[in-house]
């Protein structure tokens, strides 16, 4: 069983059609009793930073995401979720985030857009197990993890220069890009974390 | 690098897909559900669908539309027409729409946009712009295009950005249903005014005026309708072409 934590930051319904369409069993809450039942968390989210985490605090969900990834569970942050894990944001105003894996999360700079909105390119890193062979995944953000360690990033793409499309430290994973809007190569990323040894 | 993107746009009336010329004319061309999911597994980049229903009654169907296509499609889809407050976008942002569309009630009332962009994020926030060539600049119209506002194109593109509008769909009234290109020139404008995407649309007959678009235009892709749907081109001609032409597009079966 997924969880798929629904601490109310946009609509996570796509992301249950994705996980249906593979036949992944989950379930949607933000009770840490029943996610703590679960094998596999997704924290997904949408919109800025600080509400976010401001939301996951109010629910409790903070000391228990970090207690999960301490017990080694797998957990993966998508977009907004994915900058949830690092240690510190930056968006309006410097944000704590869940401290899972170091890092920060800066604006994005040097491209002609604010926002990198669209298809680009992932190229995995390392082989990590998460990763599908290189390929297209839909992003949309204005912001990018850049985590302290350079081994902690397992994808690159390229938006005014490298950034980190996906990254993991041990258990805790995370993906900037939306797989559960990326068509067949999205679709091959959540196959992975559902059933996949990973 | 970050891709062009092609996006088919479905004009829903009635629970059917419609296609006139300028706005006039509509004909009948097919299941919205049943194309988007055509278009995607052809290689579409994103869907719209413009909801011109002309009863409300009609518009209320339009969040079982939304809940059928997020099922059927995986890429990001966008909705739009008679959204015209924030329980309007939340109802089809909750049904599993990526984005919503706004037009009319944004001219109507501009804080339309702040407070989608705020309560939503700015990228679910699109705003759709009518134009029409005035002199030397070009006026806003609403009410799908049937009523000039006074307001100028790229004043207002700029405030709806100010507002947190996270996208510009823009469409030249002059060129669309003519199948002769976009506007180059106000695409163009737009395109360097502002710092979001812009989607440029109207006007699309052939290979070469998606390149244009995206090229001479600057815009960040191009959205189309009756040459999709009429089967005149399809998906992968344009990903094909505008590969060749070295314009960056994601490519078939990725």
């Amino acid at each position: 069983m997924i969880g798929l934590v629904n601490y109310g930051m946009g609509n996570i319904g796509s992301l249950g059609n994705a996980l249906d369409s593979l036949d992944a069993p989950f379930i949607y809450s933000a009770n840490p009793d029943e996610l703590g039942h679960c094998q596999r968390l997704i924290l997904p989210g949408v919109g800025a930073f600080g509400p976010a985490i401001e939301r996951i605090r109010q629910l409790g969900l903070d000391k228990f995401l970090q207690a999960w990834a301490a017990d080694g569970k797998p957990l993966l942050g998508i977009c907004l979720g994915m900058q949830l894990l690092l240690d510190t944001s930056y968006e309006h105003g410097a944000h704590k985030g869940l401290n899972l894996i170091p890092g920060e999360v800066r604006k994005i700079t040097g491209a002609e857009r604010d926002v990198h909105m669209g298809w680009n390119q992932v190229d995995p890193l390392g082989g990590d197990p998460l990763m599908p062979q290189p390929g297209y995944g839909y992003f949309v953000h204005s912001f990018h993890c850049v985590p302290a360690s350079e081994t902690a990033v397992i994808g690159l793409t390229d938006f005014g220069g490298s950034i980190a499309a996906a990254i993991r430290t041990d258990n805790v994973m995370g993906v900037q890009f939306h797989p559960e809007k990326s068509q067949a190569y999205g679709l091959a990323l959540l196959e992975r974390y559902a059933h996949g040894r990973i | 690098m970050l891709t062009r993107r092609i996006i088919p746009c479905l004009d829903v009336r009635d629970g059917q897909v419609v296609k006139g010329v300028k706005f006039q004319n509509l004909v009948n061309e097919g299941d919205p559900v049943e194309l988007g999911a055509r278009y995607s597994d052809e290689g579409a980049d994103e869907l719209v669908f413009l909801d011109i229903s002309a009863t409300l009654e009609a518009r209320k169907n339009v969040v079982d539309l939304v809940t059928r296509v997020a099922r059927e499609v995986f890429i990001p889809f966008t909705i739009g027409g008679g959204l015209r407050t924030v329980d309007d976008l939340e109802a089809v942002l909750m049904a599993g729409a990526d984005k919503t569309a706004i037009n009319t009630a944004a001219l109507v009332r501009p804080e339309l946009i702040t407070e989608g962009a705020h309560q939503f994020g700015s990228q679910c926030i699109v705003l759709a712009v009518d134009v029409t060539r005035q002199g030397d600049g070009w006026q806003v119209y609403s009410h799908g295009g049937t009523k000039p506002t006074g307001r100028e194109a790229t004043s207002w593109i700029g405030e709806a950005v100010d507002r947190g509008a996270g996208e510009i769909l823009l469409t030249s009234m002059d060129a669309d249903g003519t199948q002769a290109g976009v506007d180059l020139e106000i695409t163009r404008q737009v395109s360097e005014l502002v710092s979001v995407p812009v989607i440029a649309s109207g006007g699309i007959g052939r290979l070469e005026h998606f390149a244009d678009a995206l090229t001479a235009g600057k815009a960040d892709a191009v959205l189309a309708a009756s040459v999709f749907h009429r089967s005149i081109i399809s998906i992968k001609d344009v990903k094909n072409y505008l590969a060749g032409q070295g314009i960056p597009v994601r490519p078939l079966g990725d």
